[in-house]
């Protein structure tokens, strides 16, 4: 009874903050203007303009996911090797930015890319070509990666550092070579990790609104920019509705894959 | 040296300033049971992840089957290593754990699959193939670790205190398997343990260790009757290591009584050690002991009891049949046979010294 009791606050928020505003969203999503029952702001993302920017959106996270994976692996197999204290220093150099607030590394990261922004000062002094990735794909995929890395790299150090060295050396003990070892052993071992890491990566970088309204100007509309535009903008907050119902489903659909995909099902659902 | 599969030589080691094998010399025969025994921080750990090819020695060479193998990878060393915490691969069967080496080496299907029925059935796990390693207890999961790496068919097979996480019973069965696996596949074992009885049961040859040295090598009834020094003494079995006085051949003053012993050539009024067995200790009448005490402990063991009888300022344990009960005057007698007789270590560091077979 009294054990009940301590998750009464718990309940308590999650039917204030996460119940009822989804069933709001859902409400809102399959009714139209008058309160009828209605598909059409589902079905909306059929039109050119939605899966336009949900393809854009689907594109730029995966890249983004991709190249996340493929920085932080190396990364986190460095960091199992080295001793406690060096890797601690290097973890919190990772983890540091994350103190600081996402608007305003997004920010930074805006004015150094401006066409007169700090990297071309610096490249015109020295008279390189400039860059000119502000308010291009580029620029919101660097933003993704930047902002995300983490959220890569520690779900994989965590799996990384609790494989038994001992099953690495009896890897190499039966004669696998390092690569054989790698493959066979500490990659399938990893998968869970991987798994955690690219869910943690995808779903922010595919819902982000702020990334690329900040780095991508307002040329490059991806879903979590239309869905706000709906809610702040138009004020049409039936079909934003309807498109986040939509997203969220897409979502879902992904993480059940992943999760059949995954036998152990050690994915650290989010 | 003859038929010897292995031989260290000059093996020095050092973690940092710590120093962990100091000039170690050891060679291993073919089709021989070989213990490394010692306390922990003795080196026999790092002697087998020398051996094994994950370690380097910073000196000396491991020689392996006539050839320098010590600056070889360890998947390029035709021996295989069982593991202290049986190191399975957690995301493969039974099957594939001890198909593993196989397929790595290229071998064909129908191959593998005889050799992973005859493993298991070596190991008394027919069966098993299909099941994944963490559905398997503690002892199975151990046999499947030795199945695992005897398919490679090594020359060598390195045991890392292979039994230290099972229970005592499960332990005692596991040893006589080990016995037994060893016969029929006339494979040569190198066996890591700091458990001195499973090290006797076990072992052809026992190699005692202690900080970085060998402090003796010999077989299980030499290490224990014969200890070459307290440590040794000490570490196999209980115990009474007292200094005395060896007056002269075949006689020594043990707390001023005058025993007679087997032992020559210690020369006259030397000090020595004296090991005596606590079974070898004879609690007899007070008037035919060589030496009267008084027991002052009396613990019911099971297939003895054990005894402590104060006699001349010395504890002495004693393990015998008989029941003497607290406070009874005793007499001690110890066949001639019995004592061992040991140089002293003239200084802390010879208590360490290497012994030169």
């Amino acid at each position: 009874m009294n054990k009940k009791m301590l998750s009464a606050p718990f309940l308590f928020w999650s039917a204030l903050f996460i119940i009822i505003p989804l069933c709001m969203v859902f409400y809102y999503g399959l009714t139209d203007k008058n309160g009828a029952f209605t598909l059409e702001n589902v079905m909306a993302i059929a039109t050119p303009e939605h899966s336009k920017a949900l393809w854009e959106a689907l594109k730029l996270s995966v890249i983004s996911t991709i190249i996340c994976l493929l920085l932080a692996y190396p990364l986190a197999m460095i960091l199992c090797n080295l001793n406690v204290n060096q890797n601690s220093f290097i973890i919190m150099i990772f983890v540091l930015p994350m103190w600081m607030n996402f608007l305003l590394r997004t920010l930074a990261w805006q004015t150094l890319l401006e066409k007169t922004g700090v990297i071309n000062s610096v490249l015109g002094f020295f008279h390189l070509p400039t860059l000119n990735i502000i308010n291009t794909p580029s620029a919101i995929v660097l933003g993704m990666v930047y902002n995300f890395l983490p959220f890569m790299v520690l779900p994989l150090y965590n799996v990384l550092v609790k494989i038994d060295r001992n099953v690495i050396n009896a890897a190499r003990d039966l004669g696998a070579n390092e690569l054989q070892t790698f493959m066979k052993i500490i990659f399938p071992l990893s998968l869970p990790g991987m798994f955690s890491g690219i869910t943690m990566v995808f779903v922010p970088a595919l819902t982000t609104f702020v990334i690329s309204k900040m780095l991508g100007g307002s040329k490059i509309l991806l879903i979590g920019n239309i869905i706000e535009q709906e809610f702040t903008q138009t004020g049409n907050w039936n079909l934003g509705s309807g498109l986040s119902i939509v997203l969220m489903l897409f979502i879902i659909f992904n993480m059940v894959i992943s999760t059949v995909t995954d036998k152990d099902g050690e994915v650290n659902a989010l | 040296m003859k038929n010897a599969l292995v031989n260290l030589v000059n093996i020095t080691k050092s973690f940092g300033d710590q120093m962990i094998l100091d000039d170690l010399n050891l060679y291993i025969r073919e089709n021989e049971f070989l213990t490394l025994l010692g306390p922990s921080g003795c080196g026999k750990t790092t002697t087998l992840r020398i051996l094994g090819g994950f370690e380097t020695p910073d000196k000396g060479q491991v020689i392996f089957d006539g050839k320098d193998i010590t600056n070889l990878p360890p998947n390029k060393r035709n021996l295989n290593t069982v593991f202290q915490k049986y190191a399975l691969f957690t995301h493969m069967t039974i099957a594939e754990n001890i198909a593993f080496g196989l397929k790595i080496k290229n071998k064909s299907k129908t191959y593998i699959d005889d050799k992973i029925k005859y493993a298991l059935k070596l190991v008394n796990l027919d069966g098993y193939e299909n099941r994944m390693p963490d559905s398997l207890s503690g002892g199975q999961q151990q046999r499947i670790a030795i199945a695992r790496a005897i398919v490679n068919e090594p020359k060598l097979l390195l045991l890392d205190e292979p039994l230290g996480a099972l229970d005592l019973k499960l332990r005692q069965d596991m040893q006589y398997e080990l016995i037994r696996l060893k016969n029929e596949l006339g494979i040569t074992f190198i066996y890591v343990t700091h458990d001195q009885e499973e090290a006797l049961t076990m072992s052809d040859t026992i190699v005692v260790m202690n900080q970085g040295y060998i402090q003796q090598i010999g077989t299980p009834e030499n290490i224990y009757n014969e200890p070459e020094n307290a440590f040794v003494a000490d570490f196999i079995g209980d115990s009474n290591i007292i200094g005395a006085t060896m007056i002269q051949d075949r006689l020594v003053e043990i707390l001023g009584a005058r025993f007679a012993c087997v032992d020559e050539g210690f020369g006259t009024n030397k000090p020595v050690d004296v090991v005596i067995r606590p079974e070898d200790v004879e609690l007899v009448a007070p008037e035919e002991g060589t030496i009267q005490g008084t027991v002052t402990h009396l613990i019911f063991k099971g297939v003895h009891y054990e005894m402590e009888v104060e006699a001349n300022g010395y504890e002495w344990l004693v393990q015998s049949t008989r029941m003497c009960p607290v406070g009874t005057h005793v007499g001690i007698k110890v066949d001639p046979f019995n004592i061992q007789i040991m140089n002293k270590p003239e200084s802390e560091d010879e208590e360490a010294v290497g012994v030169n077979e």
